[in-house]
């Protein structure tokens, strides 16, 4: 028992150090962030924006001097209200949905938090489920996007899923198929869609092959071979320091029947893909190269 | 009207009225209600107005009870939680008493009945929504076997629910009820320093008894029937709950937490079983939003009321 007030002493001090890293103006822009938090700081999911603490002076790092993120017409996500961000998802690790949520934190004025879905083993893995829901990602559900949604929440999608993240680099930004759930429920809460083209992801672990059988063996989704994995070991799992340009299309209004026919709901996501696909090709365009 | 017409209070049978739980509902009730309690356990500290009966739900003397007295509702409460019981016993308790219970009720044409089932019937589990709407299925037996009499019992509920429309059933399913009471939940808050699995720290739901006191007797209203879902206030983390009430839990790896608790149970030094565990790993968190529209249901306790009332001992 002796022990605990010295130890409560420290962490205050780690706190004040880790705040004082921060720059002033992000940090009240996260505690002034309205995340329909509860008198003891917790939004009903677990997230805790004073939390963000912990994550954002190794991320504000990460997002500026690592992969010197470049954002091009964020002004386009709304203030408030709920909304939808669909991107693609490129390069064997999310690196983009973290780089994301910095940019709606760091660049944006008011910061908006980004809540995103993460898969349903999440919550099983220690530590990892506690870190991942302070820090507001939500196990993706579709009735835990509907109540975000209905709490106004700005919710990032990648709708190609596993099969754009695990593509080999020969066909690095083509998008794959979509899923029909966001629009389905876009159309159910009547939320406008923001389509977010990622360029520089596909360059950051390029994959030669996909082992696939040591993968299914591992139970891990793909098993990529890159030019230093696993050659160089854990190392050669590293990201490379590409830079990163993060493209924000203009918000989409979609109108319809959430229960439609899938040919139905393909079609309006057709439309959703092709901003992408322009948004991307901008990007690809406008990049002199891949590390600058 | 015509009950009012008749000049009399409504009489409303409690079953399990010895318990803690029963003991808090009669006496909030005995000045609107006249209350026959009914229980085969002694029952002490009961307002002097409250006739009890010594008697097993299952057996013929309770059917006297509803042949002699006109009842207007039934609160079963007779619901047995002890996971060291048999399993046999505790299961031909819980199903065979709700289903005489029922019987009886319908027989005697008794309008309302009202079960305490909980939200632990809809199980934690680290694919579930994170607030489980009524209508969500009730996984709770997935792991943890003695759940599975009192899910059986929530879905026998709702089966005579749908048979008997002219009895109205209410089921509430609340979260974790805390506060002066003996239970689960309040036991372990309760320790000095409780143990909890290392990296993990769900969000928590907790009631006061009060308040669930309150949610069944707004179902005792006339018209009221359905299955609702009963929560306190906003939900937070465990270990919220550990620092408000000045605890330091112990983390222990899940494996070791798993090892303690079996080797804990076959000594008999601690009465929980292995599966409970979940309930400090995973979410179980329940929408709450209908008993608060159709019951017209709102908690009074803050948390800090709640773990001010937690941290005394329980009433006798």
């Amino acid at each position: 028992m002796g022990l605990t007030q010295p130890i409560k002493r420290l962490r205050e001090r780690i706190d004040e150090t880790l705040v004082d890293t921060i720059d002033p103006s992000i940090w009240a822009n996260i505690q002034n962030m309205e995340a329909g938090q509860n008198e003891y700081g917790f939004d009903p999911f677990g997230f805790e924006p004073d939390f963000l603490k912990y994550i954002v002076p190794v991320a504000e790092r990460l997002y500026r001097k690592y992969f010197r993120t470049e954002v091009v017409d964020i002004e386009n996500i709304p203030d408030s209200g709920r909304v939808l961000l669909v991107a693609n998802h490129t390069g064997q690790i999310p690196i983009d949905g973290f780089l994301l949520g910095c940019a709606l934190l760091f660049d944006k004025k008011p910061a908006r938090m980004v809540r995103s879905m993460v898969e349903h083993w999440v919550p099983t893995i220690p530590f990892v489920s506690w870190f991942l829901a302070r820090a507001g990602q939500v196990v993706g559900t579709r009735e835990n996007c509907r109540i975000l949604l209905g709490r106004d929440g700005c919710i990032l999608v990648f709708p190609e899923g596993i099969r754009g993240i695990n593509k080999t680099y020969d066909r690095a930004y083509e998008l794959e198929r979509f899923g029909l759930g966001f629009m389905r429920l876009a159309l159910e809460t009547n939320t406008p869609i923001v389509p977010v083209g990622v360029v520089g992801g596909e360059e950051q672990m390029p994959s030669i092959w996909n082992f696939e059988s040591l993968g299914k063996l591992l139970g891990m989704p793909a098993f990529p071979i890159t030019p230093t994995w696993p050659l160089l070991g854990p190392l050669g799992a590293l990201p490379l320091p590409v830079k990163y340009r993060l493209y924000f299309g203009e918000p989409m209004h979609f109108e319809g029947a959430p229960d439609d026919e899938d040919r139905v709901i393909n079609a309006q996501v057709d439309r959703v893909k092709d901003a992408l696909r322009e948004l991307i090709d901008r990007g690809l365009d406008e990049r002199e190269g891949v590390f600058w | 009207m015509s009950r009012k017409r008749r000049g009399r209070k409504q009489r409303v049978l409690i079953t399990g009225i010895g318990g803690n739980f029963g003991r808090a509902v009669a006496r909030r009730l005995h000045r609107r209600y006249e209350i026959i309690g009914m229980d085969r356990r002694p029952v002490h500290h009961m307002p002097k107005d409250i006739d009890v009966e010594n008697v097993d739900i299952r057996r013929r003397r309770a059917e006297d009870v509803f042949r002699r007295e006109r009842i207007d509702a039934v609160v079963h409460l007779n619901i047995m939680h002890d996971p060291r019981t048999r399993q046999e016993e505790h299961h031909a308790f819980n199903i065979v008493g709700t289903q005489k219970i029922f019987q009886l009720a319908s027989e005697h044409r008794v309008p309302k009945i009202i079960v305490l089932s909980s939200a632990n019937v809809y199980g934690p589990d680290p694919t579930n929504n994170q607030f489980l709407k009524e209508d969500a299925p009730l996984m709770g037996g997935q792991k943890f076997d003695a759940i599975r009499d009192l899910i059986a019992l929530d879905m026998f509920c709702n089966t005579f629910f749908w048979r008997h429309p002219e009895i109205e059933t209410v089921i509430l399913r609340p979260v974790h009820i805390v506060g002066r009471v003996n239970n689960a939940p309040s036991r372990y808050l309760r320790l000095e320093r409780p143990i909890t699995v290392m990296g993990f720290d769900p969000m928590i739901q907790l009631i006061h008894v009060e308040d669930v006191v309150s949610a069944v007797e707004r179902s005792l209203t006339p018209g009221v029937r359905g299955v609702y879902n009963i929560a306190g206030p906003s939900p937070v983390p465990l270990s919220l709950l550990f620092d408000k009430m000045g605890k330091t839990p112990r983390p222990v790896p899940e494996p070791m937490a798993r090892m303690m608790l079996k080797a804990g149970w076959s000594l008999k030094v601690s009465d929980w079983p292995v599966p409970e565990l979940d309930h400090i790993k995973y979410v179980c968190m329940v929408d709450d939003s209908l008993a608060r529209q159709k019951l017209g249901f709102a908690h009074e306790y803050s948390l800090d009321r709640i773990l001010d009332d937690l941290s005394r001992p329980p009433r006798h």
